[in-house]
């Protein structure tokens, strides 16, 4: 086993320091060493984006990033999109629309879509299929996923979307 | 919105808030004290003899706690359950198994050894130390092959691959189609595969076991469609009363019937935390899923139809060939017999249906129920058989699908394969859909495109499909559902469901039903499901069951609450019950509206009970099982126009339709949402999905860069319409829609791609090389 290292995260606004194995991933990190269990593990291999967290705002998936590349970095998970209590036009979209069933894939798929809106504000059905492409979803056929992010789009148009997290 | 228009309301989903927000808890989401984490070894090779095996480098490793292998479980662990053993081979034993590979393996990903270890890095690591010999055997990957005399055996000792062989004389069939030619009429002939599907779940399956010394009892977290059913067979897999063992199912990931099964794992984690006294949590990889969780379909058909020359069925043969793979899980052996035999007429009227049908072992995962379970295989034979008859006698797949359908006043309608249609209306479904899609537009586009080379095509699928089960006698338990229900002092209405929901929505539909009845706010009922300490015998949620025959045990103890509600309230307002109503939440006498108590009101007076009569028992508190005496069938037509790129091979589905009948509605919000992700899934396997293993028995498609499934950017924009035709099996009137759309969406998808390049039938999936080579005939 290798010896540990030292590192610093800052989740959700709230920064970690952790002794931790080099070879950890990112996704097991945050799932079990601070107990962040809203980002899942679906694919092992990167296709599905059940793992989707934004580092330092940008979307990636956590299956394929180890735990000491997001050293000093500020990482965003499903659980800090909102302020406590409330929920990302996102999230809204998505519970408005139907556009969930078993919700395994449903935090990837929120985040993934908070990139593509960041990208662009006002996509068409096509833009936002295309932007979607990295997450699987084997519930919902996308079709009301589709809905959902175009209903987000409408309402953050006029709304706030920054993820509380970076707004420090 | 009133609380009078819950039924049929497109409500959003009451389970959202805590999955849109990450605070679901799935198992793996899961931590106990003291837990340690399970790992499985799995065979490389399709087929070998295991000459030894060597755990000592692996037990030694810091943080490994056990190794455990078959020799360990011997007298300790039963086999792998089988609901229903079929005669003459399997009930004496063939393709049953301990929970790990007996001196023997016989597919790639065979358990052969669990680590058990203090992190899942090192249970991980550990797997790598342990050596095993294996001494290779012959394989055999193709399903026809494994039928041949000269086959390598999977089990010699009973001198077949072949489980279970049904050959009826086909005299009088074969009589029947020489009729038909003599009389001027058309026979059609075709070999059609319906290639082995990985169910892909999007949360892999999991457990955690937690032996409980202090008195003995095993509590078993598992993310199954299944939880009672587990309990009652892991406790006599593990030699414990049914007591013993609480199966408590959290947040479920999706299943498509991969989670309706008893897997090695499950007893394997319970065997290893009863070992060391410390819970074990196992969690599986993506690609363990790939390769040792079941697999879907699989079957080779050969399907024969003879019509008049007008294009009327006269007479279907088929002989079915399901794949098994290596081993029997829960309903392997029957899932071609018990639901594809059955709907082999389809939605049509024919006179006389014949099949034979074969059973067989080879060294592949073992199959059994993925999303429609035998019946898409049954509706993608009889579409398929229907449009090559349309092709045969140069007719409309339109007009010959309306010339054969079982007619509305012929409901309920025993049909030639024995099957019992409860009730239909498949030509109303068809105009709807013909008349959305503007079909004879569409066809004269078609031809215009055509006639400047483009590769258009038009496909029609008309099915039917069995749900709502079952009625005494389909499994060799009754496949009843049950609720209790129970009215809290404060007039808050708890349901415990038998059935095991798991993104289906009943958090949400068994609420509506509740409200409706006692006309509450939706806010006030609570529906509870997934643990077996809590929830009454129940059957799970598969099969397209769970509204139909669950949410009618809901709504039978409704009523039965709310008549002992009038009596107490009568009681209250010095009435006679009969004349007591509720009406929006309210009891009043009728003639005296002025006169009336709360429905909080008597729910406080049924469970404080000072203020009852005597002869009124306390509480309110009932538990119903309900057992349906027929199955539903559920029913529809697909049209899907497609366009192939003739440079490239792709498939580009310009528009899809879909009009579904499944009886009375709930929440058509959550309706269209299971059919939409019903297409998709029956796209995927007409377009893109395929499990492929080698020769050697080696799988091919072991990650999600190979299993190639449906994403956001391939499908076109759905557009749905339905009919109503209500059930009489079951008071709701509903019939069950979650298979509905894989069912139907196949073979109208192959049927528009066949109709684009001019031929009469491809075997899916439809990549864009295998087309390519039909275009340029390479």
């Amino acid at each position: 086993m290798a010896t540990k290292r030292s590192i610093t995260i800052t989740v959700n606004g709230q920064q970690h320091q952790s002794e931790i194995e080099p070879r950890m991933l990112l996704v097991h990190y945050l799932r079990e060493i601070l107990d962040l269990t809203g980002t899942h593990i679906g694919c092992n291999t990167s296709q599905c984006g059940a793992c989707v967290v934004l580092l330092n705002g940008e979307a990636v998936k956590a299956c394929t990033v180890l735990a000491m590349q997001a050293h000093g970095c500020e990482i965003t998970t499903i659980e800090g999109l909102a302020p406590a209590g409330e929920l990302h036009p996102i999230q809204t979209g998505f519970w408005e629309k139907h556009g969930l069933q078993c919700g395994f894939c449903t935090p990837g798929m929120i985040m993934s879509s908070y990139q593509l809106l960041k990208d662009n504000p006002h996509p068409t059905e096509d833009e936002i299929c295309k932007g979607l492409e990295g997450n699987i979803c084997r519930c919902t056929g996308y079709q009301n996923i589709v809905r959902a992010v175009q209903d987000a789009a409408e309402h953050m148009s006029t709304e706030t979307s920054i993820p509380v997290s970076t707004q420090n | 919105m009133g609380i009078a228009a819950m039924l049929g309301a497109p409500i959003k989903r009451r389970e959202d808030p805590r999955l849109i927000t990450g605070q679901a808890t799935y198992v793996d989401d899961m931590k106990l004290l003291g837990m340690l984490h399970m790992t499985v070894l799995r065979s490389t090779y399709g087929h070998a003899q295991i000459s030894s095996i060597n755990t000592d480098a692996a037990s030694q490793l810091p943080g490994v706690v056990a190794v455990i292998t078959a020799q360990d479980l011997k007298n300790k662990v039963g086999n792998i359950p089988v609901a229903a053993p079929l005669p003459p081979h399997i009930t004496r034993g063939m393709g049953r198994r301990l929970p790990l590979a007996d001196g023997k393996v016989r597919f790639y990903g065979d358990p052969v050894a669990i680590v058990v270890a203090e992190n899942r890095y090192v249970a991980r690591d550990a797997l790598d130390l342990i050596e095993i010999d294996y001494e290779p055997l012959p394989v055999v990957s193709d399903v026809e092959k494994a039928m041949q005399p000269d086959a390598p055996l999977l089990y010699p000792e009973f001198g077949t691959n072949v489980a279970v062989s049904m050959h009826p004389s086909s005299e009088a069939i074969d009589n029947i189609f020489a009729e038909t030619i003599a009389n001027g009429g058309v026979i059609i002939k075709e070999r059609i595969v319906n290639q082995r599907l990985a169910p892909s779940a999007m949360e892999t399956r999991g457990v955690i076991a937690e032996f409980r010394k202090s008195d003995s009892t095993l509590n078993l977290w598992s993310s199954s469609q299944i939880p009672h059913l587990l309990r009652n067979y892991l406790a006599e897999q593990l030699g414990l009363l049914q007591h013993q063992v609480r199966v408590i199912v959290p947040e479920v990931g999706g299943g498509f019937g991969s989670k309706l099964n008893i897997y090695p794992e499950e007893a394997l984690a319970a065997f290893a935390a009863m070992q060391t006294g410390r819970p074990v949590k196992w969690i599986e990889d993506r690609d363990e899923n790939l390769a040792a969780t079941i697999h879907g379909r699989d079957q080779v058909n050969y399907v024969e139809a003879a019509a008049t020359k007008e294009g009327r069925v006269t007479a279907l043969k088929f002989h079915v060939i399901s794949d098994l793979g290596s081993y029997l899980q829960f309903f392997t052996d029957v899932i071609a017999i018990a639901f594809t035999l059955p709907m082999l007429s389809g939605s049509y009227a024919v006179p006389h249906v014949y099949s034979r049908c074969d059973i067989v072992f080879t060294n592949k995962a073992p199959t059994d129920a993925y999303r429609g379970a035998g019946r898409p295989e049954a509706t993608y034979m009889v579409e398929r058989a229907l449009d090559l008859i349309a092709r045969a006698v140069k007719r409309d797949p339109a007009e010959v699908r309306l010339l054969n359908f079982v007619q509305p006043e012929q409901f309920p309608h025993t049909m030639a394969t024995g099957a019992l249609y409860d009730s239909g209306n498949y030509a109303a479904a068809l105009e709807k859909a013909l008349d959305l899609i503007e079909y004879d537009k569409l066809r004269a586009e078609q031809h215009q495109k055509r006639a400047r080379g483009k590769l258009v095509g038009i496909g029609i699928s008309s099915y039917v499909e069995i749900c709502g089960i079952g009625p005494k006698g389909v499994a060799p338990f009754g496949l009843y559902e049950s609720a209790r229900v129970r009215i809290e002092q404060t007039g808050t209405v708890i349901v415990y469901t038998g059935t095991s929901p798991h993104g289906q929505g009943e958090e949400t539909t068994f609420a509506q039903l509740i409200s409706n009845e006692f006309g509450i706010p939706i806010e006030d009922v609570l529906i509870l499901h997934g643990d077996t300490n809590s929830t009454p015998e129940g059957r799970g949620t598969y099969g397209s069951r769970t509204t139909a025959v669950g949410g009618t045990a809901v709504y039978q103890g409704s009523l039965r609450l709310k008549e002992k509600m009038k009596t107490i309230a009568a009681a209250m307002l010095e009435a006679n019950p009969s004349d007591v109503s509720l009406e929006d939440g309210k009891f009043s006498v009728a003639g005296t509206p002025q006169k009336s108590v709360s429905f909080a009101q008597v729910a406080a007076a049924a469970n404080t009970s000072n203020t009852l009569p005597m002869d009124i028992e306390p509480g309110l508190e009932t538990t119903v099982f309900f057992e349906p005496e027929a199955c539903t069938f559920p029913f529809g037509t697909h049209i899907c126009a497609v366009e192939v790129d003739p440079d490239t091979g792709e498939v580009e589905i310009t528009r899809y339709i879909a009009v579904d009948d499944c009886g009375k509605q709930i929440n058509p919000l959550l309706v269209a949402g299971q059919i939409h992700g019903g297409i998709v899934q029956g796209i995927g396997q007409a377009l893109y999905e395929e499990v492929v293993y080698n020769e050697e028995g080696q799988l091919l498609t072991t990650t999600f860069m190979d299993y190639a499934m449906p994403i956001a950017p391939y499908l076109p924009a759905l557009e749905l319409e339905h009919t109503v035709t209500p059930t009489l099996v079951n008071p709701l009137g509903v019939k069950g829609v979650g298979e509905a759309g894989t069912i139907g969406s196949t073979p109208a998808v192959v049927a528009a791609v066949a109709d684009a390049l001019g031929v009469a039938h491809i075997d899916m999936p439809l990549k864009a090389e295998k087309l390519w080579r039909i275009i340029h005939h390479q």
